[in-house]
């Protein structure tokens, strides 16, 4: 029957006393000591001599290794210092984005390519396990995107073909140098098909580098149908494409565009003539294919005669350039033919490139020659060195009065002329560079000096050579540049080439200083900012990494000095990004750094916000990274901080994404922590005043300054040990209030719902009870506000949860919250109690109830004599009111309101069906009463006893739980002998589970 | 799909010596079996002597030197009259290659007026409402190592020197720029299956040099010693300079000979065929000078 079963809905409470110690000591479980924090990884240090296995932390694995004895020079000593810290360092995923970094090609590639020098020694790292020809494979790899990326024009280009549609016909000549007798010459490849030919005129760069593309399916379409012929032709016409020199700012672009499609036609071969040959391995009759590494003498001869057809055909190719460039192309293919031919074919064909007239054409032709040559794995290298050779005999052809006038007529001038060499001089004298020794550079380099106009060639050798031979020899180098005649390849590129070199090796101490001044005399010249700033770019690293701050300043100086000249760092923010970010790098000592009179003023020259935040940003960064555990109180960094800080902070605005306010607030948050003035509180507390006055914007500031501020207090009252004298209590009230202040510019509720919290508990424990209760009322008229759903960790959840156990913790802090004289008695537990009640809780879940029962914990608990907790000098309700009965009487009304309400949702689960949930409540409030409430009074004893039968009443009790219940409550019971526990123990029947 | 004759001979590279066996298959590939009236297989070879058209009338009158010489000619009969099955059927044949009496064999030369083939034909006569088929297949000849009378390459160099003092045929000597081309050739006798080798320096020139190049020219004499045509035409031009060549730097002369269009020099009583090798400079204005070597091509 309904009517029986249910429970009233309101009924007296009588909280029990209980023996508080008693229940502590049952409570507690067995508990063990340990050394080290469970979070910390299981590192693998080596000690000097021994790795000693050790019992791991928490015994969890027992295999892995750790050394004994952590000393302080090993690498756990970091992470010792905080165990959570821990974290951070170890992780895998930040490794492997370190490692991605150190990649060496994306490295390269995003390298433009006067920066070979900086390349390189990331590429070293990679070659020397991979041995050279790999690594310069692949360097040309990594240096093609960036010569099309530099070598671009905006001139009109023409193309000359016979396979591509389009465009107009044209009538080509064959050029013909003898009185035509008869007709009758060989079919020459490279003659066009009469009527077949098309230029293209007019086209753009980009139309240009299209119509390669085509070309190059093209190709390898007409191979594929088997049309190899055509195939032939269509490379020997790109070839030809190489001869033209017009435009010639896109002549190396041009370069790699087509010697890619050579390259793609020279593995066709390969791959064909090395496909049909099957090859019988001696003792099988099984034909298969060759293997990798063949000897000529494995290879049929059907295939050496088609091999050999390859290149009669291509021997009776007309003109030079494309006779050149495809045997080149399929130079690899002789490896059919013999063995151990190619270092006198490579030199061979390095001598008939000296028939090609013009020196850059000459010079692409080397640098595809040596590229060709390395890729063959040759072990002799000689004929690189010839190239190079071969390059410096004409290398006053690159001067000619013929060469002049071209580039007049092109509208030109020397010196980019001169920096389109660079690509191919630089490959062919890295390729003779590579594992060269001293002595190769000193050959080179008397025979460079003997050349006038010789500055391309010494950049050259400085970007080729290993930066170790050049540094040692930086002097010289010095006082060669500064002589090169003013003509030519651009002064501040030899300079920076040669700074990049210095960065890369040092030169001998004591002439470090010397050089820079040298080298600074002339770029100090420079009028061009760009050309300056470029310079400065790499020279900043040098004097950054050998000279000491002193010389930093001069230097941030001079760049100040010339960049300000018309607002030239405008148009210059990026390299001036990198002189800073070098500096920073290169800082070890972060204070003196802030201190230097050029430094601020480095920054002001950063007028764009945008810039100005990155720099900041990052000079914040490298501050964070390098001074993990110091703090700092000198009034001259906090102030130059203070102001970098600032101009992050007031950068962020409405629009600023959420990442980036995450990361500034971050930074801010970590200078704010560095801030440390010691024993002097009044000042510490006076810089929060400030900080606060100064970042305004973002939550995670404010938060951080509560925390640092009640950290301020805890430390002030751990210093006079809770005996506060007028003066500190004074300040520990300034702390509170300054909380209670802060925490309202706090947008996020639950922020504020935590450090309203903490700043009471804080407040609580430093006597200041006012400000306890003011922060505690701020909180409850905060709950109200917190939004139904929340987002963690970028997923949607409700707030529920956190509710709860947020008025856990409350419920746990009110506790030993003295009552305030001028308010009743447990004013604020009747004020949450009216903030749970108006609370829209989900009726669904169980939230409203939970919180009940644990009100009901709370409110039983502050009837006891004396409570399980306090605070040191501040003296709770059970002091206050000694267990006076009215005060009883009155926290007794209050838990019959509250079983009121439990008991009234639980006739709402009734009536909605819901009865697991309950019958779980239920067994949850019988057990209160049963524990907490006095069973003596047949009242509560008759709700306990209908509580049981309604928890049971739907089958929805496991039985398991019912006996383990009942037992709980024997064993609870049995320590104190009234014979009503006995009694409602005996009522306590288990239903057996009927359905 | 019709019948399909196929020659195929053992060598993939089809090169014999005298004395040797041109030895194959004759392959047939048809969809139905078929009859036949006999296979025939006919080696021949032959040189073609040709007048050029210019010449053409003059000696035709009172000589005949222009009709093909049989240099070698044998036939055998691959199969009697009788039937071919469906499918693909390989008669092997074997020829030894024998000159005629009287002849010897020369290198095959693919030429304008003058050429030496050597072809093996196949023949199959089917009854006279079928036409009959027939195949050719060339093949190479080549001398053989040792042979007697045969002339080896060695290194004769031949150095030159072209200004214009040694220009011949100008008509106004002060027009031509002053320049100075010196070399050599490594030989004059050159070895067919090795390159033409040798060096060239520009050491001075007063306008700018258009391209340098390598011309390899034929010289056919057909006839004998009453009256004969002799003409010379390019067999190949092979570029060894490109543009402005610079000064002072020795430039390589190298050419490799094409087969089939080269062969030894030939000298007999009806015909020659003889090589040289001009050096043409052009200069930017499109003039040019061209110097002339005679060159003795050999096997060995």
């Amino acid at each position: 029957m309904p009517a029986t079963t249910t429970p009233r809905t309101s009924c007296e409470w009588i909280s029990r006393t209980r023996d508080r110690l008693q229940e502590n000591v049952k409570k507690q479980l067995p508990s063990e000591e340990i050394l080290d924090h469970p979070l910390k990884p299981l590192v693998v240090t080596m000690s000097e001599t021994r790795i000693v296995k050790l019992r791991t932390v928490g015994g969890s694995t027992t295999s892995s290794t750790r050394s004994s004895t952590p000393t302080p020079t090993q690498s756990s000593l970091a992470y010792s210092m905080d165990p959570l810290g821990a974290l951070e360092g170890s992780d895998p995923l930040s490794q492997l984005a370190n490692q991605q970094k150190m990649d060496p090609l994306s490295a390269m590639a995003a390298e433009s390519w006067v920066e070979p020098v900086e390349g390189k020694r990331g590429k070293e790292n990679v070659t020397a396990s991979a041995g050279m020809d790999d690594g310069f494979q692949e360097s040309w790899a990594s240096r093609k995107a960036g010569i099309l990326c530099k070598f671009t024009t905006s001139e009109k280009l023409s193309i000359v073909t016979s396979f591509l549609s389009g465009g107009e016909k044209v009538v080509v000549k064959a050029q013909s140098s003898v009185v035509d007798k008869v007709r009758t010459r060989l079919e020459q490849l490279d003659d066009f098909e009469e009527g077949s030919v098309r230029q293209m005129l007019d086209l753009s760069q980009q139309e240009y580098m299209g119509r390669i593309e085509q070309l190059n399916s093209e190709l390898v379409q007409a191979w594929h149908q088997d049309q190899r012929v055509k195939a032939l032709k269509i490379a020997i016409q790109c070839s030809k494409l190489l001869v033209d020199t017009s435009v010639i700012q896109f002549y190396p672009s041009k370069f790699v565009l087509i010697s890619d499609i050579l390259d793609i036609f020279g593995k066709l071969v390969y791959e064909r003539l090395r496909t049909k040959s099957d090859y019988c391995a001696p003792g099988s009759k099984v034909p298969t294919p060759l293997p990798e590494n063949f000897t000529p003498d494995m290879v049929p001869e059907s295939a050496k005669e088609t091999c050999r057809n390859w290149f009669y055909k291509i021997a009776s190719i007309r003109e030079l350039v494309p006779r050149l460039y495809v045997e080149m192309a399929i130079l690899k293919s002789y490896s059919f033919l013999t063995s151990g031919e190619f270092s006198q074919g490579l030199l061979r064909l390095t001598r008939m490139i000296r028939g090609i007239g013009d020196p850059l054409v000459a010079v692409y032709a080397r640098c595809y020659l040596c590229r060709v040559g390395l890729s063959i794995n040759s072990s002799d290298r000689v004929y690189l060195r010839e190239n190079f050779y071969d390059f410096l005999s004409i290398y006053n052809q690159l001067f000619s009065p013929s060469v002049r006038m071209d580039l007049t007529f092109q509208k030109v001038d020397l010196s980019t002329y001169l920096t389109l060499y660079t690509p191919a001089l630089d490959y062919i004298l890295q390729s003779v560079a590579h594992d060269a020794t001293e002595k190769t550079l000193a050959d080179i380099l008397d025979r460079c000096k003997q050349k006038c106009n010789s500055a391309l060639l010494f950049n050259t050798i400085m970007a080729a050579f290993k930066p170790a031979y050049i540094a040692a020899r930086a002097t010289q180098f010095v006082e060669l540049l500064t002589s090169c005649d003013e003509e030519g390849f651009p002064k501040y590129l030899l300079f920076r080439t040669l700074g990049l070199c210095l960065t890369l090796a040092d030169p001998p101490t004591e002439y470090c200083l010397q050089i820079l001044n040298d080298v600074w005399k002339i770029v100090s010249k420079l009028t061009d900012p760009a050309q300056y700033i470029c310079c400065a770019e790499v020279w900043v690293q040098y004097v950054a990494k050998h000279l000491s701050t002193r010389e930093v300043n001069t230097f941030l100086g001079d760049i100040i000095k010339h960049m300000s000249v018309g607002r030239a760092y405008e148009s210059h923010y990026s390299s001036l990004q990198t002189v800073m970010e070098r500096v920073l790098s290169h800082a070890n000592d972060f204070e003196t750094l802030l201190t230097m009179d050029k430094f601020l003023p480095m920054l002001d020259i950063f007028q764009k916000e945008s810039v100005k935040v990155d720099v900041c940003k990052s000079i914040m960064s490298h501050y964070t990274k390098h001074y993990q555990y110091q703090t700092t109180n000198d009034p001259v960094i906090t102030n130059a901080l203070m102001f970098i800080c600032r101009v992050m902070h007031d950068s962020v605005n409405a629009l600023t994404v959420e990442d980036e306010k995450r990361q500034i607030g971050n930074l801010i948050c970590n200078f704010v922590k560095r801030v440390d003035f010691g024993r002097d509180f009044e000042q510490q507390l006076s810089f929060y005043v400030e900080a606060r006055a100064s970042f305004t914007n973002l939550d995670v500031i404010h938060a951080q300054l509560v925390q640092s501020v009640n950290r301020l207090a805890v430390d002030t009252r751990c210093i006079v040990k809770g005996h506060h004298t007028r003066k500190t209590a004074s300040f520990v009230h300034a702390c509170a209030a300054y909380c209670y202040i802060t925490i309202p510019s706090i947008s996020s509720v639950l922020m504020k719902l935590e450090l309203y919290l903490l700043s009471g508990q804080v407040a609580l424990l430093n006597q200041c009870l006012g400000q306890a209760d003011a922060c505690l009322k701020a909180a409850l008229s905060l709950i109200a506000d917190v939004p139904k759903i929340i987002e963690i960790d970028g997923k949607q959840k409700s707030s529920e949860p956190y509710i709860v156990s947020y008025i856990c913790n409350f419920l746990s802090t009110l506790l030993i919250v003295p009552d305030s004289p001028e308010q009743g008695v447990l004013y604020l537990t009747r004020g949450l109690l009216n903030v749970i009640q108006n609370y829209s809780w989900d009726p669904q879940s169980a939230g409203r109830a939970t919180v009940y029962l644990y009100v009901l914990d709370m409110l039983s608990t502050a009837a006891q004599e004396s409570y399980p907790y306090h605070i040191d000098m501040v003296d709770s309700n059970d002091v206050l009111y000694g267990s006076d009965p009215k005060f009883i009487a009155e926290l007794n009304r209050m838990c019959s309101v509250v079983v009121e309400e439990i008991l009234s949702h639980l006739q709402y689960l009734g009536k909605n069906e819901l009865f697991s949930k309950q019958s779980s409540l239920a067994l949850d409030l019988l057990i209160r009463i049963a524990t907490k409430a006095d069973l003596s009074k047949p009242d509560l004893a008759t709700l306990a006893l209908n509580l049981w039968n309604l928890s049971q009443k739907h089958g929805c009790l496991d039985v398991k739980l019912a006996v383990r219940t009942t037992e709980y409550l024997k064993k609870k019971f049995s320590g104190c002998n009234q014979e009503y526990y006995a009694e409602f123990i005996s009522r306590l029947k288990i239903k057996s589970q009927v359905k | 799909m019709a019948i399909q004759l196929d020659i195929k001979l053992k060598k993939h590279n089809k090169v014999y010596w005298e004395g040797e066996n041109v030895s194959g298959v004759l392959a047939i590939l048809s969809p139905t079996d078929f009859k036949h009236d006999g296979i025939a297989l006919l080696l021949d070879g032959t040189v073609n002597l040709q007048l050029s058209a210019k010449n053409v009338g003059i000696f035709e009158a009172f000589y005949n030197s222009v009709k093909p010489i049989h240099l070698v000619t044998s036939s055998i009969d691959l199969a009697v009259p009788g039937r071919i099955p469906a499918g693909a059927t390989d008669i092997p044949f074997e020829f030894p290659l024998k000159p005629r009496s009287g002849r010897s064999l020369y290198e095959t030369y693919h030429g304008v007026f003058v050429s030496v083939q050597y072809h093996v034909k196949a023949e199959l006569k089917r009854s006279f409402l079928n036409k009959d088929l027939s195949k050719s297949q060339e093949f190479i000849v080549e001398y053989k190592a040792g042979l007697p009378g045969l002339i080896t390459a060695k290194p004769e160099p031949v150095n030159f020197k072209i200004s214009p003092e040694s220009l011949q045929n100008i008509k106004d000597k002060a027009k031509v720029p002053r320049f100075l081309v010196t070399g050599h050739l490594d030989s004059a006798t050159c070895c067919l299956t090795k390159p033409l080798t040798g060096e060239l320096v520009i050491e001075r020139c007063e306008v700018a040099i258009k391209s340098v190049e390598l011309q390899l020219v034929r010289v056919e004499t057909c006839g004998c010693a009453e009256g004969y045509a002799r003409d010379a035409t390019e067999v190949q031009n092979i570029q060894i300079g490109e543009g402005n060549v610079a000064c002072g730097l020795s430039i390589p002369i190298h050419m490799v000979f094409p087969r089939l269009f080269t062969c030894p020099t030939l000298i007999t009583n009806n015909f020659k065929v003889e090589f040289e090798v001009n050096i043409v400079i052009v200069f930017q204005d499109n003039h040019l000078v061209t110097e002339n070597f005679p060159i003795r091509l050999t096997r060995f």
